[in-house]
């Protein structure tokens, strides 16, 4: 299994003895043509792991920004293909940001696991999240992604105890994704105090670098989290700034950039003392 | 026995080991879940089976069946149906009279039971028509919980009574507005809700669905109704039924129905899904006659989804069967060919429902009305000599303002 980007990105963030920023974004959202821009430009602007959502009809788990965005990828026809082809566009101008992909299980078994697995890698996707699928539902899928070379990450959770954890951490690899809060996406706020002993604990469990996410919104508490953790995961604020951008009717990709690069800055000083612009 | 199909998987020797101990009937079910909720669910799974083999649970939920609920629920010869249909003898579930005038009340009493004894202090539920809605917030009420119920704004906008009566009764009914405002966003609320208050929230799934144990523990706390009809009808006839006919949203009703009959191979089971204004057109609720599998709300099962696997919208005149799945047992009985699934129409069942009310002087669920629209069928099936039985799920009285706008009249 090659998980070389995931892995060549997380040494190199050790390295520079700093926690990585991941911007997380909706395909399609708020069209095709303005996502691509936004992916294009989240390295730039300081993303060191692009998360990309593939939109669902019911996603469960999502608080009300990011179900607001599949809507509106959805709207204006936004595929899983279609997701593919952001992410191939992606990598015409990039090679070395790893992309995860972001969604839920039917999509995926509609596809067919071996067909989602073979496209996505050929797109230059490195690793998936699927949020409605546990490790108990994941063999055959798992299966699938390590034959075409792809990291399945993994969550854990408030509610994960030790013995839970060593469910979790089989057969993942490139990071394990610490979810925060109990709860939706972009409700409740993360605690970095509450949260440095599960990333520990993450993190002994799996000998893996441990990406915090669910419920960081602003620069201030990335830069808390990034104290602590190995990779800060921020998405319904930028989310939520593709929204009011589309309703003031602003540079959607100026405004969404600019808010990715506040919040990278906040993660990249949080170990140095500086203070956050 | 252990008998093929003329297509699909092996009937299985024992349907009562099923779900195995991963969830799964056949290749439906599961707990396609988020990682927050795996803990609980198995929390769940423990303390069910804990109640399942304690006599005093059982004792304790039996004597609310008799005392509160009412039960048995008759089993009566619906005489005069029989009569138009010209076959088989029709005999009716009367499940209609029940507290709060459906089956849901017993899976509620189950499980408010359940919840008590997990000592969770605040319950959540789903609805779709209110029947679901209104039976948790009346145990809700009976044992002094508060009570959060999830509703489509849509379906509060078509069930105004019953969103009060679920006020009267204490609850809080929060319209769900995301998505296509209805029973299935409504559910999705209800996970996101309980994925968030994780430490005292009961989840109160109202039917055959969802992730494991769920699909099981609904079933087994309705199989009261097959387990009464099994006794009734050896009493009146002496012998077992030929057919079992029950409506199919989620497919609580007609899961309580045919599962204590699923060894009996000599009697046949009947589901109808609903087919709106049609299976072959978009506006239609039949998850298995017109859907594929796919994962909705935790467990694998037949699903009504575009080609790329977006979720669709069902659409029926009932509001209690518009979903577009169904309980991954159905999808299973389906599979292996030990269950029937037909479909009705919103005309057909409209129909029916006029028909009950003139020759029996019973006003049905336009849900379990679908059932009664297959009747038809069902008695040439089983011939003049045979005995059919079908489940009246529901009181219709929550259905006059609908039948009437269809009717074209104003009430």
């Amino acid at each position: 299994m090659t998980t070389a980007r995931i892995d060549a990105r997380f040494a190199a963030l050790k390295a520079e003895g700093r926690a990585g920023f991941v911007a997380y974004v909706m395909a399609g959202d708020p069209d095709a043509a303005t996502a691509a821009k936004i992916l294009a430009g989240l390295p730039a602007a300081g993303a060191d792991l692009i998360e990309v959502g593939f939109p669902f009809s019911d996603p469960m788990a999502e608080g009300p920004p990011i179900q607001r965005a599949a809507q509106r990828a959805l709207a204006k026809g936004m595929t899983l293909a279609g997701t593919l082809d952001l992410v191939r566009g992606f990598r015409t101008g990039d090679t070395t940001t790893p992309i995860i992909l972001m969604g839920y299980m039917n999509l995926v078994i509609s596809r067919g696991f071996e067909a989602f697995a073979r496209d996505a890698a050929q797109a230059g996707v490195d690793g998936l999240i699927v949020v409605d699928c546990p490790p108990e539902e994941a063999g055959p899928m798992a299966d699938a992604l390590d034959a075409a070379g792809l990291s399945l990450i993994r969550l854990a959770t408030p509610t994960s105890d030790d013995d839970r954890l060593q469910t979790i951490v089989r057969r993942t690899s490139g990071f394990v994704y610490y979810v925060s809060v109990a709860g939706v996406t972009g409700v409740k706020e993360a605690d970095a105090g509450e949260v440095a002993p599960h990333v520990e604990r993450v993190r002994n469990a799996s000998g893996l670098p441990v990406a915090v996410g669910f419920g960081i919104r602003t620069p201030q508490r990335a830069a808390e989290v990034a104290r602590v953790a190995d990779a800060v995961v921020v998405g319904s604020a930028l989310v939520d700034e593709i929204a009011e951008a589309v309703e003031m009717n602003e540079d959607v990709t100026k405004r969404v950039l600019s808010k990715a690069n506040s919040l990278a800055k906040a993660v990249r000083a949080a170990r140095t003392g500086q203070t956050a612009v | 026995m252990n008998t093929t199909t003329n297509s699909g998987p092996i009937r299985p020797n024992d349907y009562s080991a099923y779900p195995d101990a991963d969830g799964r009937f056949g290749a439906f079910g599961g707990r396609y879940v988020p990682e927050t909720l795996m803990p609980l669910v198995y929390q769940l799974d423990a303390a069910y089976r804990a109640a399942k083999a304690d006599e005093g649970f059982q004792a304790e939920l039996g004597g609310f069946l008799q005392h509160y609920v009412g039960r048995p629920s008759p089993l009566y010869f619906a005489e005069r149906l029989t009569k138009h249909y010209g076959g088989a003898k029709i005999y009716l579930k009367r499940e209609e009279l029940n507290h709060t005038g459906s089956h849901k009340i017993n899976n509620c009493m189950g499980q408010i039971l359940l919840a008590m004894r997990m000592g969770k202090t605040r319950i959540i539920a789903e609805t779709g028509a209110g029947q679901h809605g209104v039976a948790t917030a009346t145990v809700c009420a009976r044992f002094g919980l508060p009570c959060v119920v999830y509703m489509g704004a849509v379906d509060v906008e078509r069930q105004k009574p019953n969103v009060f009566r679920m006020n009267l009764l204490g609850a809080e009914v929060r319209p769900v507005t995301s998505g296509s405002a209805t029973l299935k966003d409504a559910t999705n609320e209800a996970l996101r809700d309980w994925v968030t208050n994780v430490h005292d929230t009961y989840y109160l799934i109202g039917s055959v669905v969802g992730m494991h144990p769920y699909p099981e523990m609904v079933r087994d706390f309705q199989s009261v109704i097959g387990h009464e009809v099994r006794q009734q009808v050896l009493e009146a006839e002496g012998r077992l039924p030929n057919a079992l006919i029950a409506c199919v949203g989620g497919g609580s009703n007609a899961m309580g129905l045919f599962h204590p009959f699923l060894a009996d191979e000599g009697v046949r089971l009947y589901g109808v899904e609903a087919a709106g204004e049609g299976v072959g057109t978009n506006r239609h609720a039949a998850a298995i006659n017109g859907g594929r599998p796919g994962v909705l709300h935790g467990s694998l099962s037949y699903l009504l989804q575009d080609q790329e696997g977006q979720v669709t919208e069902a659409h029926s005149i009932s509001a209690g069967l518009d979903y577009p799945g169904i309980g991954p047992e159905h999808s299973w009985l389906h599979d292996v060919g030990r269950a029937t699934y037909l479909t009705a129409t919103d005309r057909d069942s409209l129909d029916a429902f006029k028909l009950c009310a003139e020759l029996e002087g019973i006003l049905p669920a336009i849900e379990s009305a679908h059932a009664l629209a297959r009747l038809d069928q069902v008695t040439k099936d089983v011939g003049k000599d045979g005995i059919v039985v079908l489940n009246l799920s529901g009181r219709g009285d929550k259905d006059v303002a609908t039948v009437a706008a269809h009717l074209g009249m104003d009430i």
